[in-house]
């Protein structure tokens, strides 16, 4: 991307051109046509099982990995926010995944990570109901590594 | 009209920075019934955008499951002070929004 200016430019200037920066970066991201990632993503957000969700975000062989950590409560008094962590210290990790096996779709988010990010995200989620909450990190190998946390919820937040 | 978006920036630890960042939005799941009993129309967040100085530094893909006013923490590596960070995101009905702040 060439600059946006050649001149000399003043503290506030240079502010301005990283705001410009961003913003052409989120348009070419976030475009209808040119976000393929999300185009991709719709699927794996519209899966209704575990499985197949992994797999329609890229994930092609799953393994249990003691190399993943998910962090979650084991009961949680209000299922509208569950606070989820959702971390691991390998590298060559291209996302995190994040997932309510038994929501009526378990893929909750997807964290595409970059070498200026640790694979390490909280996220807060909504649960429908009593059950396993995973942690999947893409590997660009191929693998989904998990982990897993069985969360007891004792008041429902998908919509009762 | 949105609402700001909390961030909330650590001071560096070495080379790692925490962000908190908090957005203001409903993340309705679509699973919701009103009062009259009728199905309130999903309406979330679905697309995250991070940059660090106009750098993206990452994105995130959410679904209805998030939850409202969503919460997210990540830790950024290599920041300094004085970098901007900035946080977009993307609701299923296209509306966008940008806030930005200062690592300190």
């Amino acid at each position: 991307m060439s600059p946006l200016t050649a001149q000399p430019v003043s503290v506030a200037l240079l502010q301005r051109r990283d705001i410009l920066r961003h913003a052409l970066v989120l348009g070419g991201l976030l475009a209808a046509a040119g976000y393929p990632q999300y185009a991709r993503a719709k699927a794996a957000f519209d899966a209704r099982t575990l499985d197949e969700a992994v797999k329609a975000a890229g994930g092609a062989r799953m393994a249990e990995s003691r190399d993943v950590t998910l962090t979650a409560p084991d009961v949680t008094e209000n299922g509208a926010a569950v606070s989820i962590g959702a971390a691991t210290a390998l590298s060559g990790v291209r996302a995190v995944l994040v997932l309510v096996e038994k929501n009526p779709s378990p893929l909750a988010a997807i964290f595409r990570v970059t070498d200026a990010v640790d694979a390490n995200f909280t996220v807060r989620v909504k649960m429908g109901q009593t059950s396993p909450v995973y942690a999947v990190a893409l590997m660009a190998d191929g693998r989904a590594l998990w982990a897993r946390r069985e969360v007891q919820v004792t008041a429902g937040g998908c919509g009762v | 009209m949105t609402e700001p978006t909390l961030i909330r920036i650590e001071p560096p630890r070495g080379d790692r920075t925490v962000v908190r960042v908090r957005m203001t939005h409903e993340m309705e799941s679509g699973q919701r019934k009103d009062a009259s009993g009728r199905l309130v129309p999903a309406w979330y967040i679905q697309e995250v955008l991070i940059t660090l100085n106009g750098r993206q530094i990452m994105t995130a893909e959410w679904g209805p499951a998030v939850s409202k006013n969503p919460f997210v923490q990540f830790s950024v590596k290599g920041a300094k002070s004085g970098d901007k960070l900035a946080v977009s995101w993307k609701d299923n009905r296209g509306t966008t929004r940008t806030d930005e702040a200062t690592v300190v």
